[in-house]
């Protein structure tokens, strides 16, 4: 009897321990979460300015900004997502009215291994096709390799949010004499903008804050620069520099820019939870 | 009207369908274009290449050993540390919390993961790397320094810096694809066993066990994404193409590598060798994410397997 009871209150005591531990490792997560937010913020703040934002770099001791480094990632940013995003939910779509096939189980799988691809080995593939034969880094070449990142994001959040259309709506249409094509582009992708739009907002956001893939595509540059044939800098790659090298003033430098970089990722991560709170 | 109709649908199709086809092609250009650029390499040391373990550039001496046993060691070490965490996190948020703390926490969880490498990197040089040198280091060297891995010069940047910074990076992750499988589990599992009389705790390790297979491909599609992490790693790991048993001392693996030399490597050969370690990453890594998907597909159905590969 006295044994019975030690070894129920020994299974109590584990049972405690235990789901305790889970939730300190809860606490812990997200304490690790609010210690780099709040680091960032508290480092970040005092390098921001006007001029700070619209400034090019200039020698140490000289002041200077990252105004040149926001066009840049801008601008790369753009040109992924204008090619980016029309492939991407072309396949998307592909894969949802016409995939249950092999062809459309053999694209996704080759989507999820590009997606898992580390993206500094699209850095080298755009190397090699893009940078060698133009005999330079360019913006072009930056927003080439971050539009080969975005496509099969983009394209498996589509097929997603195409399944959640209800199949009575494609019905419908159908039975009304609708054409295929004009069911899927009249009738099923509008009912599944929102889904569509904020996936696309979240593929932005990742590639925003993608660093090596524009290592040596799109390299950086000290100056405003609007062409895309040329070298052009990024918040990232700005980031990565200014981090890595000797001097304090550019150290606040970078922390100043992550600040600002963070804060665009996270507004638009927090604004797509809550667009889509219903849902969860 | 029936003629303009079948028209738009092949139109509509066929664009479509090449837009589909473009992924294929580009996964099948960068291995092409991959394997041609690493030929010099490939032809003059064979699989050698992988277990020479010389390299300096300057002399035509390329081993890819430093930097796969850089590559396996800090991986390895962010999965010791972020698996029991994502486990419990995962536990708590889907066994234990009540819904209205659960959403909050899987939420700022969930935001880790969008947080850039190249911000863990800062973070990591100016706060983690420090914090290592002068709290953690030194407490470590006290209390297990007859270990050799912890034995060695303490700089803050090295290894376990490089480690410690994977492991919080892959715990997002990990954690979102335990949820889901967890959430796979039948209800009635945890009924049965709650009936039997058995305790919360008790009650879990049976849902763990049942779903093994799939929590295994969490750990493997965390593994995938430790192996690829470039940015991060290559600012707090210290970039010495060395092997030693220290985790204080620096380490050099394939990511970093890539993105530290790159834009230097001028030289043909050099350049070679660089992108025929570019090769074996993209290869490692198809295989695990293709084994990680393969995991979670058994327990989670298709649709959890596809949102997270």
């Amino acid at each position: 009897m006295a044994e019975a009871a030690t070894v129920h209150s020994k299974r109590r005591i584990t049972n405690l321990v235990m789901t305790s531990l889970t939730a300190i490792c809860a606490v812990f997560a997200t304490s690790v979460l609010l210690i780099i937010i709040g680091f960032i913020a508290y480092q970040g703040i005092s390098s921001l300015s006007w001029e700070f934002l619209t400034d090019t770099p200039k020698p140490v001791g000289e002041g200077g900004g990252i105004g040149n480094a926001i066009v840049g990632s801008a601008m790369m940013t753009l040109l992924a997502a204008a090619i980016g995003l029309p492939v991407g939910i072309a396949a998307g779509v592909y894969l949802a009215e016409f995939g249950k096939n092999w062809y459309g189980n053999t694209i996704r799988f080759i989507a999820d291994t590009l997606i898992g691809v580390p993206s500094i080995i699209i850095g080298i593939f755009i190397y090699t096709v893009v940078v060698m034969p133009m005999g330079r880094q360019s913006g072009l070449a930056g927003g080439l390799a971050l539009a080969i990142i975005m496509i099969p994001i983009v394209a498996r959040t589509t097929e997603e949010m195409i399944n959640l259309v209800p199949n009575s709506m494609r019905e419908g249409a159908l039975a009304l004499g609708a054409p295929q094509w004009r069911v899927s582009w009249n009738i099923v992708l509008p009912a599944a903008t929102s889904g569509i739009a904020t996936g696309a907002m979240l593929a932005i956001a990742r590639i925003t804050g993608e660093t090596a893939p524009l290592l040596f595509t799109a390299l950086n540059s000290r100056f405003y620069n609007f062409y895309y044939d040329q070298p052009m800098s990024s918040l990232t790659v700005q980031i990565y520099n200014f981090a890595t090298g000797p001097f304090e003033v550019e150290h606040a430098m970078a922390w100043a820019a992550t600040l600002l970089l963070v804060g665009f990722i996270l507004v638009i991560n927090i604004v797509v939870r809550y667009l889509t709170r219903k849902k969860y | 009207m029936a003629q303009s109709s079948t028209l738009g649908d092949k139109v509509y199709r066929t664009i479509l369908f090449a837009a589909a086809t473009s992924i294929l092609l580009i996964v099948a250009a960068v291995f092409y274009m991959m394997v041609q650029s690493s030929m010099p390499t490939l032809q003059r040391f064979g699989i050698g290449f992988l277990w020479a373990s010389e390299w300096n550039p300057s002399q035509e001496l390329f081993g890819a050993l430093p930097f796969i046993y850089g590559t396996v060691v800090s991986s390895i070490l962010a999965l010791l540390i972020a698996v029991p965490i994502s486990l419990g996190i995962a536990v708590f948020l889907v066994e234990q919390a009540p819904k209205k703390i659960a959403k909050p926490i899987a939420f700022m969880i969930e935001l880790l993961a969008a947080i850039p490498s190249v911000v863990y990197g800062l973070w990591g040089i100016f706060v983690l790397a420090p914090f290592i040198r002068t709290y953690l280091g030194p407490v470590l060297q006290d209390n297990l320094g007859f270990l050799p891995i912890f034995q060695g010069r303490l700089t803050g940047i090295g290894m376990l810096t490089g480690g410690i910074i994977l492991a919080i990076m892959i715990t997002p992750i990990i954690t979102a694809v335990v949820r889901d499988v967890l959430e796979a589990v039948p209800n009635t599992q945890r009924e049965a066993a709650l009936a039997l009389g058995a305790t919360k705790w008790e009650t879990t390790m049976i849902v763990l066990g049942n779903a093994a297979s799939g929590i295994a491909g969490a750990v493997v599609l965390g593994l995938g994404r430790a192996v690829g992490e470039t940015m991060a790693v290559t600012m707090v790991i210290g970039n010495s193409p060395q092997i030693t048993a220290s985790l204080f001392e620096p380490a050099y693996t394939i990511a970093s590598v890539l993105a530290a030399n790159f834009a230097d490597a001028t030289d043909e050969l050099y350049l070679s060798a660089l992108i025929e370690m570019a090769l074996v990453l993209f290869l490692v890594t198809v295989v695990i994410n293709g084994l990680a998907k393969l995991l979670i597909m058994s327990v989670a159905g298709r649709a959890n397997a596809s949102k997270h590969t």
